[in-house]
Order: structure tokens, then sequence, then C-alpha cells
């Protein structure tokens, strides 16, 4: 190494640095652009006057924006029945499963009775299981009891999920044993103790449990597509399927279908990122 | 005295707690499970739904007619190719993302993390109605921006050969971010001075990436392996949105033909043996990957 060397390493160290760094840069923008165009193109194909989303070449900018396919699905094709549906099977899994998975998992992990780590582990065992097996009996099932066909039918089999269970009772394991024990001291009941130390200790782990249980709810398609045979009973996914057979040629139509789909669990996502990724970060602790 | 009370309340109140949830698991998820089983081996059709009294003990006759059922091995073939091209392509996406937003060089990490992980959190039959447009052989964006580098136009969904490639391209995009965001959590994890002392040992970028980074990320790797190819052997939506299983059936996955068979043909017994075979398959690539881990360690 000679004199004059030892004084560069700085210069060049930063100005390799500046180089990588736009690299960096330059890919993150091109692959945000790549994640991006789909669902931006989505939303200006919507208010593109008919017939314009199929030109050559493609128009990027609608020339006259309009709101007329939005007005044309809620007035014409009840997509307001739709989303009226979605929402509420969505929000009623989301709130009956929080109390059913949040009850499980907080049992599983601090109270004690017997068998119970066999019978978790067997409950686990059932993660690997692919909900399709069960599907046909289940139709099968929900047929007898007069629930094809109705809310019921979708709502049920999403009201207790392993997954669920699993997320609360890993979170839940952190409440200290002591704090438990001495409200039970002074006499609390179990309903007592869960409601007034457990759910507040779980909130975070819940938050996560409602958004990802929504999201999940809200873009399912096979089970309502299984259950629902009657169009006004039918999800936004279902309907948005059945449209598009029909509607094949009206572009921009579909694309208004799939914004109103689409961006209200765009914003659910955006508000409350920050449970959700957390959800996907305890979820792989599993692994 | 307190104490000997905890258990036994406890007890009670823990089968009180847990009432819910595996009633509602045991009577809608392992029941059906276990009855799936028993509808393999049965011939359960229409006429069963009508009156279950129709419905006879066939053995393994559905396994073995699958067998010889070309469209079966189709659809087992069209899963695979999925799986197998789709799960590693979606992993490497999935790290490359995850390595560009761990560098120590980049702000906005946030940022760029939000947009690469919208995809994942969309309707996926709503998304695929906007890529079936994408793909559309003389207005689609992909087709324009290939005559752009003068390339002449792709029929993507209605090519035999390009189809199932259309929607591996397209499932990518949509769930790359959710293992880039398990990935961020591993790097996060591996100690920083392994790549300091790397560094003064003069080991190149490169080198630090498969000696350091790949080895300590190999548990995540198994895990996100596992994950993706469980979702992946699940494929059902997009074809069934984006080319009905066509063209020339070169779609039709194992869950699409379960779906057929079961819901729309309604030969229910026939439906559940295929339903059998993709939990075998899930089941057999679990269990490699998870014996490949162990090997390696």
């Amino acid at each position: 190494m000679t004199a004059a060397h030892a004084h560069d390493p700085l210069p060049s160290i930063a100005r390799r640095e500046r180089i990588q760094r736009i690299v960096l840069y330059a890919l993150l923008v091109i692959g945000a652009l790549l994640a991006l165009t789909p669902m931006l193109w989505m939303f200006s194909a919507s208010l593109m006057p008919a017939g314009e989303a199929s030109t050559f070449p493609p128009h990027f900018l609608p020339s006259r924006p309009t709101l007329e396919h939005y007005s044309d699905l809620f007035t014409r094709l009840s997509l307001g029945r739709y989303l009226f549906n979605s929402a509420l099977i969505a929000i009623v899994v989301t709130g009956a499963s929080l109390a059913v998975n949040s009850l499980g998992g907080y049992a599983f992990a601090k109270l004690r009775f017997r068998g119970r780590d066999r019978l978790f582990r067997a409950l686990s065992a059932g993660l690997v299981l692919p909900v399709q097996v069960s599907m046909l009996p289940l139709f099968l099932l929900l047929k007898n009891m007069g629930l094809i066909n109705t809310y019921w039918g979708v709502i049920i089999p999403g009201l207790a999920s392993i997954f669920g269970i699993f997320l609360v009772r890993q979170y839940a394991l952190s409440i200290p044993d002591e704090m438990l024990d001495a409200a039970r001291v002074d006499g609390a009941s179990e309903l007592r103790i869960f409601w007034s130390i457990v759910v507040p200790g779980i909130l975070p782990i819940l938050a996560t449990l409602a958004i990802w249980t929504f999201l999940a709810t809200w873009n399912d398609f096979m089970w309502p597509l299984i259950v629902l045979s009657d169009e006004s009973h039918y999800t936004l996914p279902v309907a948005l399927a059945n449209l598009s057979g029909e509607h094949v040629q009206d572009t921009e139509l579909m694309m208004a279908g799939s914004m109103i789909t689409v961006v209200p669990v765009l914003l659910v996502f955006l508000f409350l990122q920050r449970y959700y990724i957390q959800g996907v970060m305890a979820g792989s602790v599993k692994g | 005295m307190a104490k000997l009370r905890i258990p036994s309340e406890a007890n009670t109140a823990a089968w009180f707690f847990l009432a819910p949830s595996l009633a509602l698991i045991g009577v809608f998820f392992f029941l059906p499970v276990v009855a799936s089983l028993l509808l393999s081996v049965t011939d359960f059709d229409i006429y069963g739904i009508a009156n279950p009294g129709n419905t006879r003990f066939v053995g393994l006759e559905n396994y073995s007619r699958l067998l010889r059922t070309p469209d079966f091995w189709l659809a087992l073939r069209n899963t695979f190719y999925f799986a197998f091209v789709g799960g590693p392509l979606t992993i490497a996406v999935s790290l490359g993302a995850a390595l560009l937003l761990s560098s120590k060089l980049v702000r906005f990490k946030g940022f760029f993390r939000t947009i690469y992980f919208t995809p994942f959190v969309t309707t996926l039959v709503a998304v695929a109605i906007v890529w079936k447009y994408l793909y559309h052989t003389r207005y689609g964006l992909f087709n324009y921006g290939l005559g752009a580098i003068g390339i002449g136009p792709i029929d993507w969904l209605g090519d035999p050969h390009w189809a199932m490639p259309s929607i591996i391209l397209m499932a990518v995009w949509k769930s790359f971010g959710y293992n880039m965001l398990i990935f961020i959590a591993g790097l996060q994890a591996i100690p920083e001075d392994l790549y300091d002392a790397a560094e003064i040992d003069g080991a190149s970028a490169v080198r630090r990436f498969f000696s350091i980074t790949l080895p300590m990320l190999a548990p995540t790797l198994v895990f996100v392996s596992v994950i993706t190819m469980i979702g992946y052997f699940q494929l059902f939506a997009e074809p069934y949105v984006m080319t009905q299983g066509g063209p020339l059936r070169s779609t039709t996955s194992v869950v699409l033909l379960m779906y057929e068979e079961g819901f729309r043909w309604w030969r229910m017994g026939n439906a559940a043996a295929i339903a059998f075979v993709l939990f075998i398959v899930i089941l057999l690539a679990t269990l490699v990957q998870f014996r490949l881990q162990k090997e390696r360690t």
C-alpha cells in the first residue's frame, strides 16, 4: 500500500456508496411502479368513458373522467346490495371470531387443565389440512341445517380458526401468572379476570386478529361461491366474478366494480397496517 | 386455601372458555375432514343429495378411476407447474425485495414496504379481473409494453403455453409482499457483527450473501417455502376468473377440478377423492421441505 493510497479510501468509499444508493433507489422505484401499476390502471380505467380502455395505443388517463360506471353499478347492477352483504358478513365474522378465538387462545395459554398441551398440538396439526378437504361434507352438513344460500352458511365456518387461537395463545403466554393468581385470591371470577385483565393485556393481538379476519373474510371467494347460489346474497368477489362473465367487453365497468371491492380493504390496511404487519410477523414465529 | 381453589376452578373455566371454539372447529372443520374421507369411498352424487340412501360403498374405486383419468393428471401437472415454478419465483422476488429494503443505505423503508405489501391485501378476484385486461392481446398494457421494445403480441391467456406462466406472473405480483415481510424480520435477526467481521476479512457482497445471509436465513426460508407451497397448491380463483381452467384445460388446477366435479356435476364421492389427493400432496411437500432442512443442519 502506498502513501497516496492511504488518503484515498474515504472519498472512494463515499463515491461507491453514492452509486450503490442510486442503484438501490432506482430498483426500489421500479419495483414500486410494477407493484402499483395494475391498481393505478384499474383506477384510471374505471373513470374512462365506455370504450376508452379498449383502444390502441392504450390511454393511461381518462380523456374525460366520468363516474357513470360507478353509478351504473349501484343503480342498474345492485352493487350496493353486494357491498352490504360483504360488509355484513365480514363484520359479523370479525366480531364473533374475536370473542371465540380469544377465549380459546387464552385458555390454552394460561388455564391449567388435563391434556391441555396434547389438545393444543392436535389442534395445531389441523393447520396442515387444506380447507378444501372439508368443503364437500361441510356443504352437505349446512344443507341439512338449512343454511345453504344464507349469510350464516358463510359466517359459521369462519367463526373459529386454528390460526386465530394460535395467534392469541402465543401472545397471552406473556401475561404474568402472578397477576392472574392475585386476582383469583381477591375473589374475582374467571370471566371477570378474562375481561378486566386478559383482554386489556392482549389488545394489540386482538387488533391484529380483527384486521386479519376482516380482510380474509372480505376477500374470500371459494366458500361464498359454493354456499351462496342466490344473487341477492352474493358477496362482492362472487358478484364480481359473475359480472365479469356477462360484461367481458365492459372493461371500464369491471374496473369500477373492482375498485369498489378493493378500496375498502386498502383503506383498512393503510390505516391499520401496523397491526396487520405485526400479525404477519407473529404468524411467522410458528415456523 | 386459595392455592387449592385455583386449579379446580380454572379447570372448569378452561373448558367453558374452550367450548365455543372447539365445538365450532370440531363440527365445522374436523368432522367434515373425516367425513370427506368417508365420502371418497362412496359413489355419493346428485341422487345421494336427493336421498342419501342411494349411496353405495365403492371402496377405492374413485381413487383408481382418478388415476385413469387424463384430466386429473393434467390438473395435477398444472398445479405442480404453478407451485414449483411460481413458488420459487415468488420466494426469489420476496427475498430480493427484502434485501433491498434492509439495506443500510436506503431511507423511506416504511413507504416502500407499504407499497410492496399492498398487492397482497387486495381482493384476489378483483385483481385477477384487472390482470385479465392487462393481458388483453390487443389492448392490454403487457403487449403494448412488449410492442414498444419490438416484440410481437403474445396471446397471454389464450395460448395454452402462455396461460399458466401468465397466472404465475400475477400470483408473484400478488403474494411476494407477504414473504418479503417475513424475510425482513429474518434479516433483522442476523447479528450485525457477522457482516462487520466478514467485511474486515475482505469478503465481497456476493460472498457475504452466500456465506452469512443465506445460511442464517435458512429457517425463515423453510417456513416461507412451506407456506408458499401450501398456498400455491390450493390454486383456484385465478384460473376460475381469468381462464375458466382453459385454454385446453392448461390452467385447470386440482382444486378447480374438485370444484367442478363436486359442485358443478355433484359427483361428490369423486370430488372428495380429489380433495384427499390434494391433502396428501400438500402433506408430502411439507414433510419433504422439513426433511431437507434437517439434513442441511
